[in-house]
């Protein structure tokens, strides 16, 4: 125990202190080469192991992952389009497709519409209940996935029907009078995958929240002003004049949650792994993997959601351009 | 991501001061009508009482825990005597926790620092060199932000494999420094973007070096935004499971979510045991962000489309 702790510390300094020492000896070689060289060359020295770090971790592995696509369960044969047409004819994955874009259409927009009205509301409290309100509901955001499950497992947790219910769920449904349930074993309406997205709003309300309350007050109070003269009610102001000049906001938390729901992982896959048909591309993807052994299957898997992301890149990168023409 | 520019440059929910007051008037701040009030204090309630649950079943006994709803302990006050935190040394003991919390900061300390430091030097780069390649490469990291981390997993677990280094830190530590490189990079070059152009150039007459612009003059200047993205790849690297599934995996290197998840399994033993343990891995997290919420929310405004 002393031993890794004291192991963890050295590591920490060998890591830093290593990254330091390589860019002094970089900086020193470039520093040798005639002047006009050394202009040149030291761009690209400083950009250098940040390039080799992308390009081990993310472009060579996209490419090989393409390429996997294409190939067998264990990558040593060619099998065109296969892994393709597999996972789309079974009505499996399908299911899961359908899961996971139930998750994009419902996900983003409650995100969103809750947040707002959090925002507004907590708006007109006393700043210090204002403050408190919102470290509330912001604060499920630094809990990881883990954590959260443990809490909400407890949450939907089910004893059998006669003994007393330690969920709080099942306390009031049987404090109702009906019998118990299993809750992420209801499958109709899709039951289960709510009550698994009310986890993911718990967690990502407050990031809307936060953002869309600052967006608010950055809102000028002289526009607020004029819509009031002119005789708008609260409503019309609202709508009217708010959610037009907060709309940058809301488009970026909006692309932010529905990104974070496309590569959603953990909070299914620590709940019910996937099963009780809740499972989603990620879930899918990881047990194609580390239960099937199936590259071929997990790489078309990625492949189908890298090309569904192509436009949320096309939006950031077009973003990100106004942006600095307009620095 | 509009935002996340301008919420490094910026404290975001901070305007102006002037327009504030006005704002604040105009906005009925403190005049919330009691429909109002109790919306805010439903919705609160809903958002805690899931966590109070878990910290009050915590410290029960395991008749108790099992048995009992935790919020009987407000209408029981017998139960309140039998409060005990046997249910933490029972599982730190059994699921080997206090070694997992220490792996998750030898994980995640130089995961942290590390991609600063390299991000750091290449945002210098981005933001007061001026080289062939370096608007298509900064748009590439820009696209690159987006691009889901489980392209990853298959060619680097072959790779690892090759190199015999799965299920170590430095497995850990190279992965999310590959991860968090493009987020790292866009969020300093932005932030050094901002910073006044003129006192480099007289530093650069003075004869000063880049190597000792960037020590001396950019990196104090950056504290901000090196903080921000500090504490935030900390908490995604302390709250990390999938990594840590696929390259450290179950075993003594385990972090505290892995261990915790193995302990989801065995809720037989007691709820307390469960939810003891989800206790532990929430601490820092949650310590963390009550202690620095303003550098988290820039953190996170900006970092969460990683991933």
């Amino acid at each position: 125990m002393l031993i890794k702790t004291i192991n963890a510390v050295l590591a920490v300094i060998a890591g830093v202190g290593g990254a330091l020492v390589l860019f002094w000896v970089l900086n020193r070689l470039v520093g040798l080469l005639p002047g006009r060289w050394e202009d040149r060359l030291k761009p690209y020295v400083y950009i250098g192991p940040a390039f080799l770090a992308i390009s081990l971790y993310l472009i060579y592995p996209a490419i090989q992952t393409i390429h996997f696509s294409f190939a067998n369960a264990d990558s040593t044969a060619y099998v065109g389009l296969d892994n393709y047409t597999s996972l789309l004819g079974s009505a499996g994955f399908r299911s899961t497709l359908v899961n996971t874009l139930l998750w994009i259409v419902i996900v983003p927009a409650v995100t969103i519409a809750l947040g707002l009205g959090i925002a507004v509301l907590a708006d007109r409290l006393r700043p210090r209940a204002e403050k408190l309100a919102k470290t509330a509901i912001f604060l499920p955001m630094a809990i990881s996935a883990v954590g959260a499950g443990t809490i909400w497992r407890f949450v939907y947790a089910t004893n059998p029907p006669g003994e007393p219910q330690i969920g709080v769920q099942n306390a009031i449904v049987t404090g109702l009078g009906f019998d118990p349930v299993n809750w992420l074993q209801i499958t109709d309406f899709k039951f289960n995958s709510l009550e698994l997205m009310v986890m993911l709003l718990w967690a990502q309300v407050g990031f809307s929240m936060v953002l869309l309350s600052a967006a608010i007050k950055g809102v000028p109070a002289d526009t607020l002003e004029a819509a009031r003269i002119d005789g708008a009610s609260e409503r019309q102001i609202f709508r009217k004049v708010i959610v037009p000049q907060i709309r940058g906001t809301i488009i970026t938390v909006f692309v932010t949650v529905t990104i974070g729901v496309m590569k959603l992982f953990d909070i299914v896959y620590v709940m019910t792994n996937g099963d009780f048909d809740t499972n989603v591309i990620g879930v899918q993807f990881f047990n194609e993997l580390f239960t099937n052994f199936n590259n071929g299957h997990a790489a078309a898997i990625v492949v189908m959601l890298m090309i569904a992301i192509i436009p949320i890149m096309v939006y950031q990168v077009r973003q990100f351009r106004t942006e600095e023409a307009g620095r | 991501m509009s935002i996340a520019e301008r919420s490094v440059t910026r404290p975001a929910g901070s305007p102006p001061a002037h327009r504030r007051t006005v704002s604040r008037r105009m906005r009925h701040q403190g005049e919330a009508t009691p429909v109002a009030k109790a919306t805010v204090i439903f919705i609160c309630t809903l958002w805690v009482v899931p966590t109070l649950g878990l910290l009050i079943t915590s410290f029960r006994t395991k008749d108790d825990a099992n048995s009992l709803g935790w919020w009987t302990i407000f209408t029981d006050p017998a139960a309140l005597g039998r409060l005990t935190t046997r249910a933490y040394s029972e599982v730190i003991a059994q699921a080997n926790l206090d070694q997992a919390f220490v792996n998750s900061f030898a994980i995640a300390l130089p995961a942290t620092f590390i991609p600063l430091l390299i991000a750091a030097f290449a945002a210098y780069a981005f933001a007061f060199m001026s080289f062939p390649g370096r608007n298509t490469l900064f748009i590439m990291i820009v696209s690159l932000l987006v691009v889901p981390n489980y392209v990853a997993l298959v060619p680097i677990l072959q790779l690892y494999g090759d190199f015999g280094i799965n299920g170590t830190f430095p497995a850990a530590w190279l992965a999310h420094i590959g991860f968090g490189m493009s987020l790292a990079i866009y969020i300093l070059r932005n932030y050094m973007a901002t910073l006044p152009k003129a006192v480099l150039e007289s530093a650069r007459i003075d004869g000063a070096s880049h190597f000792t612009m960037f020590w001396r003059l950019i990196m104090p200047m950056c504290v901000p935004a090196l903080a921000s993205f500090a504490i935030f790849q900390f908490l995604w690297v302390w709250n990390d499971l999938l990594i840590a599934l696929v390259f450290i995996g179950p075993g003594e290197n385990e972090p505290i979510t892995v261990a915790v998840k193995g302990l989801m399994g065995q809720q037989g033993q007691g709820w307390q045991l469960v939810t003891a343990g989800g206790f532990i891995s929430m601490v820092i997290p949650i310590l963390f962000f009550l202690a620095l919420q303003r550098f988290f929310v820039r953190g996170l405004t900006a970092g969460s489309v990683k991933g």
